[in-house]
């Protein structure tokens, strides 16, 4: 498989996808760095790799069960006195949804 | 008196023959005069150390052990979590978060006796190869200050390179434990993945991330290691047999023992390099081991699969970031805007270098050919090193292709840097363990590593090896 050429509008859409309010600078730096760095990742695409089952993790993972019993978590405060903002024990942010029509 | 091994201080200060205090007064004061010069650390918590030595103290007047770190300051990469105490990753999108937990290994090593003196540096976010990349200016080699320590644990390794502490910290998702310990001329140790907890580690890639130990010998790292290893029920990814601790059986020799060099893994070494190398071979084999080729054909395509999984992990990981919760927050007119101003705000170009590559291997239409082509590789690794451990008990590689480079040799092209961790990246992508090990100095008079790998858990054997380089090193 060849690589896929970058474009700017590749740059811009995966920034969106990334929440990264890239600068203009940036989006050209990268649209160039991405492609260069791809073509180089691109020789794992190349090989003919069906028959082979892809590994996720190092160990055979088995699920963890342990009592269920309760105990102290962190401390709500000590959490909260780190928020940027923070109101009546709670998170606080600028508005989620748009104004109302 | 810097210049004691971690073990001797531990022994003199559980006999009382040495205080904790005279110790770490002793590495603060080294500290002090070099660390303008290095800066290995983010921060130095002096006067912390102080108070925990003078507890350390008052437990051996109460007749109480400490512990086998007893006195022994340590520095702690700035990735692992210490509670109250600002921990970075390096990054100015952490700048002023205090963690509300501590890491488990952090925990360990003071419940052992060690006296933590700060928080080291490193690339943000474990992001590189030469602690450029952090926020806070770069950490200066200690062997020769016009070079880099090598990375992302850069600050551990120079830590323990200019003696300001005889142990430290560090953590390897690609080779940043044992890359900078060959660039800084110490022992880098990076376990087996899951035999040391990765709870209060700050993710960077959750299925290759490993925490271990930086020492001045072999003798100390194994000390280190004892003291972290073992199942820990805050990381589900911890193995829960008991740890097999390796500071009984290092001097126990190589007769007999397997060793293979992986013969692909020498292409692209600098000569220089490649000339201490064999020469370490030849000590293996003249302390009795057998040394062979061994082949691992997967290996060369290690570094590809590896920049595709880790910054696809690192994207997933990172996400937490999008200041709600902790650190960085830039104004936006919405919750979005807000999340992609703080993000733009608060990461470098390398963390969103890696974030845009990892979003792209797993984005619609990409996902098979980049993403689920690495881990098909990933397969193909751990298979061939399958195959050469029937043959050999541990496998010999140089940690590094180059001596340690200076500032700015390969910050201008992504990929030249990714290419220094071409030795170390297959182990973590198997999961095996591997340590560096100083073995003399390259043409330039600088550091060389030789790396030692071996099977899951074969940690005990890997020390014997290790010690025996260490050994007949120039």
């Amino acid at each position: 498989m060849s690589t896929e050429h970058i474009t700017r509008s590749d740059v811009e859409h995966v920034a969106h996808l990334a929440r990264l309010a890239l600068t203009e600078s940036e989006i050209q730096t990268l649209t160039g760095q991405l492609e260069g760095i791809l073509e180089y990742a691109a020789q794992v695409s190349a090989l003919d790799l069906a028959d082979v089952p892809p590994t996720a993790h190092p160990l055979p993972l088995v699920n963890v069960f342990r009592a269920d019993v309760p105990r102290p978590g962190v401390d709500r405060e000590e959490v909260l006195a780190q928020a940027p903002s923070a109101e009546n024990g709670r998170f606080r942010v600028p508005r989620i949804l748009g104004e109302a029509p | 008196m810097a210049a004691d091994s971690a073990a001797e201080i531990a022994t003199a200060v559980r006999s009382g023959a040495r205080s904790a205090r005279e110790v770490t007064d002793g590495f603060l004061a080294t500290i002090a005069s070099g660390e303008e010069q290095i800066h290995a650390f983010n921060l130095v918590t002096a006067g912390a150390a102080r108070a925990r030595a003078d507890e350390i103290d008052a437990m051996i007047a109460d007749g109480r052990d400490p512990g086998p770190l007893a006195g022994v300051p340590i520095a702690l990469k700035d990735n692992l979590c210490t509670r109250g105490v600002a921990t970075t990753c390096s990054s100015r999108i952490l700048s002023g978060w205090e963690p509300p937990y501590t890491a488990t290994v952090v925990e360990r090593v003071v419940a052992a006796g060690a006296v933590p003196v700060g928080k080291t540096n490193l690339d943000e976010f474990a992001m590189g190869s030469s602690t450029e990349n952090s926020a806070f200016g770069p950490t200066r080699n200690p062997r020769d200050p016009s070079r880099v320590p090598g990375g992302s644990s850069g600050g551990s390794a120079a830590a323990v390179a200019a003696e300001f502490a005889p142990l430290a910290l560090g953590s390897d998702t690609g080779g940043s434990i044992r890359q900078p310990a060959a660039f800084c001329g110490v022992v880098g140790v990076k376990p087996t993945y899951g035999a040391v907890s990765r709870s209060g580690l700050i993710a960077f890639a959750s299925s290759l991330d490993q925490i271990g130990p930086f020492a001045a010998s072999v003798t100390d790292a194994a000390l280190l290691l004892d003291a972290i290893a073992g199942p820990d029920p805050l990381d589900s990814t911890s193995i829960r047999e008991r740890w097999n601790p390796v500071a009984p059986v290092v001097d126990d020799g190589v007769d007999g023992l397997r060793v293979g060099v992986v013969t692909e893994l020498l292409d692209g070494i600098d000569a220089d390099v490649a000339a201490r190398f064999h020469q370490a071979a030849d000590v293996l084999r003249a302390a009795g081991a057998k040394v062979g080729d061994a082949s691992v054909p997967a290996a060369i395509h290690g570094l590809a699969a590896y920049y595709l999984i880790a910054p696809a992990e690192a994207s997933s990981n990172l996400a937490r970031y999008d200041g709600v919760r902790y650190g960085l927050r830039a104004d936006g007119v919405d919750v979005a805007d807000m999340n992609a101003k703080t993000r733009d705000a608060g990461f470098g170009p390398e963390v969103k270098r890696r974030i845009m590559l990892g979003t792209y291997a797993l984005s619609a239409g990409y996902y098979d050919a980049y993403y689920g082509q690495a881990q098909r590789v990933r397969t193909l690794v751990i298979r061939d090193f399958d195959t050469a451990y029937r043959d050999f008990d541990v496998l010999l590689t140089p940690t590094t292709p180059t001596t340690a480079f200076a500032f700015g040799d390969k910050t201008g092209d992504p990929l030249s840097m990714y290419l220094s961790d071409v030795c170390t990246i297959p182990t973590n992508l198997a999961g095996h363990p591997a340590m560096s090990v100083p073995f003399g100095t390259g043409a330039d008079g600088l550091p060389v590593g030789v790396q030692i790998l071996a099977p899951a858990l074969g940690e005990q054997v890997m020390f014997r090896a290790a010690r025996a380089v260490e050994q007949g090193a120039p």
